[in-house]
């Protein structure tokens, strides 16, 4: 194809703490698509894939949420598949798509 | 379901949108994907301009690959790059560099947004204005020279891949080291004039391992445009990036005169899919189009699929076998498993498609050889004929 566009699953190790509030970084916009989202931050130009559109109900809920694990529940993961949502949220902390949220703000 | 499958049918809008703004170029170089040279007078007009990028704002479209021809040379080329930008549209725009001034350098570093590709098809003069032209090589460093000093770092040089200058990866590397900025090489296409000088100048096949070898080797930080996926097939070692053709699934080109067609390389009606100007606009032609619909649908190996490399290389580049006569359900033209000798010796010497749109100076540019004079600067005999140049002085 015609331009750089990584396909590489967010697979960071950054540390996510379930029991602290998020939000979706505020230079990140997302687009819809059938499979699920595609994430951009027009700060640092990075493209990322939300690959389920639960995980796009995930991160939109992240805002609203007392915590991850709450937004997580919201958004309708069951408590067996919240390992995985984890991983997917701690890869995209580490791309800079999701930061922790001040709490009260 | 892998996220390239999803891919394959297409998504709501392009991830990757190439945007040709003009025709016009100061450069006449042999290898040009679009044939550039003259202005065509039905260009999209500055307020047309600005509604495609209304419409890619809607769409998300996040940002867009600009390019031409020389983009810079349209006069309301800083006026639409702001427009965009303001409208959520980043930029990354691919220059030769002549509009690259001190002063357009400053402008460009404080910008948010905006990314600038500079054309270098050589390590070394000689060798890029063999390609490019005389004097080619000058302008690019010069342009280079003035990001730097302006502060501007990251930006790429974006080098076409040839049998003259695969040799000069490492030097190629080096310069971008020196410039802080970031390399990309992307791989030669018979598109355009690129098809008058495929034979002369495609990486031959130990070439063609070379380039693989480098980029498993140094390509961490280097950028591909994913377009070498064909040479998958000579390893285990997949190279990183979508190895998949993503004309009209991922990827389309507007063209200066708003038609939009399946990819940049592929300049040609048999992959024209409508007009920003038709009914719908943009959005229309991307989720509609019956060639973007067919190009969705599930696609067919033809002779390739009994090829133990397939999965590896899926076939190679549409437009690569296309402007070569090849089928397009079988071997890529620079097949590395050596499938499309008998192929390309079978396509007879008249079956190659004709470019149907070239835009070039002279009918076809006058030969450059290594250390031949500046081409003559001739008083234009159309209005399209203007020299890009012209309010330079």
């Amino acid at each position: 194809m015609a331009c750089a566009v990584s396909t590489e699953a967010a697979t960071g190790t950054a540390r996510l703490d379930p029991a602290s509030p998020y939000r979706l970084a505020p230079s990140v916009a997302l687009r819809p698509e059938p499979f699920g989202a595609l994430a951009y931050d027009f700060h640092s130009r990075r493209l990322s894939f939300l690959k389920t559109p639960t995980l796009v109900r995930v991160v939109r809920e992240l805002a609203d949420a007392p915590d991850v694990t709450h937004a997580l529940t919201g958004a309708g993961v069951p408590p067996d598949e919240h390992p995985q949502y984890l991983h997917a949220l701690a890869g995209l902390a580490e791309a800079g798509m999701i930061q922790p949220r001040e709490t009260g703000s | 379901m892998q996220l390239v499958e999803h891919f394959q049918d297409g998504l709501d809008a392009p991830i990757c949108l190439t945007w040709e703004l003009t025709y016009a170029c100061n450069l006449a170089c042999e290898h040009c994907l679009s044939s550039s040279g003259r202005r065509d007078p039905r260009e999209l007009s500055t307020a047309e301009c600005k509604t495609v990028i209304d419409e890619l704002q809607r769409m998300q479209v996040f940002y867009v690959n600009i390019g031409g021809g020389e983009p810079t040379v349209r006069p309301d080329f800083w006026e639409l790059l702001d427009y965009a930008v303001a409208h959520d549209v980043g930029v990354k725009f691919s220059t030769n560099g002549v509009r690259i001034t001190p002063d357009r350098a400053r402008q460009l570093a404080a910008t948010d947004y905006v990314d600038i590709q500079i054309s270098l098809d050589g390590a070394t003069p000689e060798v890029n204005d063999h390609v490019r032209g005389p004097g080619s090589y000058d302008m690019a460093v010069r342009a280079m020279d003035n990001l730097a000093a302006a502060g501007f770092t990251g930006f790429k040089i974006s080098v076409v891949m040839t049998r003259q200058n695969v040799d000069q990866l490492d030097e190629f590397q080096a310069i971008a080291d020196a410039y802080d900025a970031q390399l990309r090489i992307t791989r030669l296409r018979p598109s355009g004039r690129g098809a008058d000088v495929w034979d002369e100048l495609h990486p031959t096949q130990a070439q063609q391992r070379q380039i693989y070898d480098w980029l498993l080797a140094n390509g961490e930080n280097v950028l591909t445009g994913d377009s070498f996926f064909h040479l998958n097939a000579l390893g285990s070692t997949p190279l990183p990036g979508l190895n998949l053709c993503g004309a009209g699934r991922v990827v389309c080109l507007i063209d200066p005169v708003g038609d939009v067609y399946a990819c940049p390389f592929a300049i040609h009606d048999a992959f024209l899919a409508g007009n920003v100007r038709d009914t719908g606009g943009f959005t229309h032609v991307w989720r509609h189009s019956e060639l973007f619909t067919e190009l969705r649908s599930p696609q067919t190996g033809g002779a390739c699929t009994s090829c133990s490399a397939f999965d590896s290389c899926r076939g190679g580049c549409m437009a690569a076998k296309f402007f070569t006569g090849l089928p397009l359900d079988g071997p890529d033209p620079e097949c590395v498993k050596g499938n499309a000798e008998p192929a390309l010796a079978a396509v007879g010497a008249n079956s190659t498609p004709t470019p149907d749109k070239d835009h070039s100076r002279t009918a076809r540019p006058a030969r450059i050889g290594l250390g031949m004079p500046t081409p003559r600067t001739s008083v234009p005999d159309r209005a399209c004929d203007t020299s890009p140049l012209a309010d330079l002085r």
